[in-house]
């Protein structure tokens, strides 16, 4: 007999089943599965960006928010410039369309290496409720880029942002056909409260997260 | 993880000696129980979702098979490989077994209390491969090897200066005072750690039965890292962690880093599922998954199935006037404090850890705080109860209790011996009123206070006095 067998065997019998669970109870947990109900959730009466917007600069997110995505080169510039960063980065291959010559920041769209000291990439959506990012991985999507560099650079339509978890769970299911591999909430720069419970900003993830909102797609 | 919970009543009396811990303890303390009251205000159904999640674990635990069964069966389509651990020594072997088939030489590993359940860094030592702690807390833990005190703050225990020593020891690099100068350096030394190792070993706070997923929630980025760079990834977990959706884990995210940390969510949720896909650039090859069993089965149907709804947040131990004296290592194994006090004795034998159940003033602070519903002080009350049917306690408290049974059944016996004690404890107080020492048996109590003397009478007598006199 397989360890399997012998643990699942243990929870039967621990539990005063027989040995198969019947055809009816079987059902009942496969359509629990289907249906995956919501729980209750909190108050959500606030306007959405508003709220995304308050939220993530609790948690220690810069937020910008920029008429249309035309402007991203323009407004991370902008941005790396006034904290005095590094002008080079690392994008995700979605945005290499855009005119970088035009902020004077040198891109290249590639996977992130250890030494990258800034990473640009998009979000499959926000969450307002919290402030957080969403991002899958994919071909187009290398998740390291939002992981190694110092800097963290996301841009994200208005559109995006969903009210809770819950929204973000649904709009991956109607567009995507499977889970991707990761998907990674992030909630602002990487921390550390280890040493003596001091909250220390940057750990081993990016020490800043910048969003650029655009308000048109 | 060798038990030693035995020596809880040396340890504990050790500990309260100990100056920098004592020091380290009054430190930290409170700045948990201040950001979890603070956080959970944000949630006006707080409560409500209490109700939710309990009902939701409970779900799990009531069909545990099944949805074991979903979860292998989704993970597996996905290109993940499952494996089931019946206790520690198995869940060892396959963890060595895949790092020998994939060559693997260096192990990068974000926290997991499973694996140290499972002592699993001493049997991939052993078996060649190097293991390199990420967390920052766990990291210092393996520099100064020692075990964790914490379930979510492994390293509350020491003070700045201790870390700034086993820094400048260890990394040979010049003495850093300062909390972003250590955690700078620490970044700096373990990177390239990540970019190097060939196997990520993480755990897993939750895995969905829906999607095959496995879910860690994290602060400092290092479980992304080791989820992420690495060839391999294993990811070992108990069998309890199952959660049957994506929608019921967002309902526990919701009570989890409130009740830990008292953060509305982590920096970092990181949800995994399956091997990295055609075209991606990153994410392992291989993703092994390691279900450990390890006792927990058979918690199942018992009065103790309700630990089983756990979800490690540490709010119970934030909020234990027993665990905050003393501190984690003191009793003994992985688990400390109130949920300690009922996962060891149920994991490793209730023989073999009989103070910690009575390591409690069954205040029920922790039963009000946990997120689950936990009635923790119930359940150390019924490990008391088992403790004393299989005839466990020492036989001075067996005798003792025999005789106090037999007095307090004749009334007559009872009166006199209660008239004599207070005469007698009257007389010990002397003018002061205050008794300095208690005779030998309950000596102890007066080792670090005075024990108020009784003012003579019983209340039988005042009693009896005063409704005589109405
Ligand atoms: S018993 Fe409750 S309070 Fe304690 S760690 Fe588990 S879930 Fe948290």
């Amino acid at each position: 007999m397989s360890a399997k067998q012998r643990i699942i065997e243990k929870i039967r019998a621990a539990r005063g089943k027989q040995a198969e669970p019947s055809a009816p109870v079987r059902a009942a947990v496969e359509r629990y599965l289907a249906q995956h109900p919501e729980g209750p959730r909190p108050r959500s009466d606030w306007d959405a960006l508003a709220r995304f917007r308050e939220r993530a600069t609790a948690l220690s997110s810069t937020v910008d928010v920029i008429p249309s995505v035309e402007g991203v080169p323009a407004a991370v510039a902008g941005y790396l410039k006034a904290q005095q960063l590094s002008l080079e980065a690392v994008i995700w291959p979605a945005f290499k369309a855009l005119d970088w010559s035009r902020g004077g920041v040198a891109v290249e769209a590639r996977q992130a290496r250890g030494d990258d000291l800034v990473g640009i990439t998009g979000a499959f959506c926000a969450v307002a409720e919290t402030g957080t990012l969403m991002l899958i991985s994919g071909a187009f999507t290398p998740a390291a880029v939002s992981l190694l560099p110092e800097t963290h650079i996301a841009v994200v339509p208005v559109s995006r942002i969903v009210k809770g978890m819950e929204e973000a769970w649904s709009l991956l299911r109607a567009e995507c056909a499977a889970m991707p591999r990761a998907v990674n909430f992030v909630s602002g720069p990487s921390r550390t409260a280890d040493i003596e419970q001091t909250i220390n900003l940057g750990a081993h993830g990016p020490y800043r997260v910048h969003i650029i909102l655009t308000a048109s797609d | 993880m060798q038990v030693r919970s035995m020596h809880f009543k040396a340890a504990a009396s050790q500990k309260l000696a100990d100056r920098r811990l004592q020091d380290a303890l009054r430190k930290t303390q409170g700045k948990f129980v201040a950001g979890r009251a603070q956080a959970i205000l944000e949630l006006e159904n707080f409560d409500e979702i209490r109700d939710a999640a309990r009902r939701i674990r409970d779900r799990v635990l009531e069909h545990l098979d099944l949805y074991l069964e979903q979860f292998e069966r989704n993970a597996t389509a996905r290109g993940a490989v499952v494996h089931w651990a019946e206790n520690a020594e198995e869940a060892n072997r396959i963890i060595c077994d895949i790092a020998r088939v994939h060559g693997v030489k260096k192990a990068a590993k974000s926290k997991s209390m499973v694996s140290e359940e499972c002592a699993l860094n001493d049997a991939l030592e052993a078996a060649g491969v190097q293991v390199v702690e990420t967390d920052l807390g766990e990291y210092i833990l393996q520099l100064a090897n020692e075990p964790p005190s914490h379930i979510v703050a492994p390293v509350v225990h020491k003070s700045k200066d201790e870390i700034s020593d086993l820094f400048e020891r260890h990394h040979q690099r010049a003495r850093k005072e300062s909390v972003p100068d250590l955690c700078r350096e620490a970044r700096e030394v373990l990177r390239p750690h990540f970019l190097s190792a060939d196997m990520g070993i993480s755990g897993a706070n939750f895995i969905v039965a829906e999607t095959g997923s496995t879910l860690i929630v994290t602060n400092e980025g290092n479980g992304r890292l080791c989820t992420t760079m690495p060839r391999v990834h294993v990811a070992i977990t108990g069998i309890e962690k199952v959660v049957p959706t994506l929608e019921d884990v967002t309902t526990l995210l919701r009570l989890l880093p409130r009740s830990a940390t008292g953060q509305s969510i982590t920096n970092y949720v990181s949800v995994t599922t399956g091997v990295r896909a055609p075209g991606e650039e990153d994410g392992p090859e291989h993703f092994h998954i390691v279900l450990v069993d390890n006792g927990r089965s058979r918690l199942l149907g018992t009065d103790f199935q309700a630990m089983l709804r756990c979800i490690r947040c540490g709010a119970c131990m934030n909020h234990c006037p027993v665990y905050q004296t003393i501190g984690g290592h003191a009793y003994g194994w992985v688990y400390p404090g109130p949920m300690g006090s009922i996962l060891t004795p149920s994991y490793v034998g209730i023989e073999n850890a009989l103070d910690l159940p009575n390591a409690s003033t069954l205040c029920n602070q922790c039963g009000v705080v946990c997120p689950v519903k936990i009635p923790l002080p119930e359940l150390q009350r019924k490990l008391r109860e088992k403790q004393v049917e299989r005839r466990l306690r020492p036989w001075t408290e067996r005798l003792a209790l025999r005789l106090w049974a037999y007095a307090a059944a004749q009334p007559e016996i009872y009166s006199l011996g209660a008239r004599l004690a207070a005469r007698m404890l009257r007389r010990m107080g002397g003018s002061e009123r205050l008794i300095h020492r208690l005779p030998p048996g309950a000596s102890g109590w007066t080792q670090g206070r005075d024990m108020p003397a009784p003012e003579g009478k019983t209340f039988h007598e005042l009693y009896r006095q005063r409704s005589a006199g109405r």
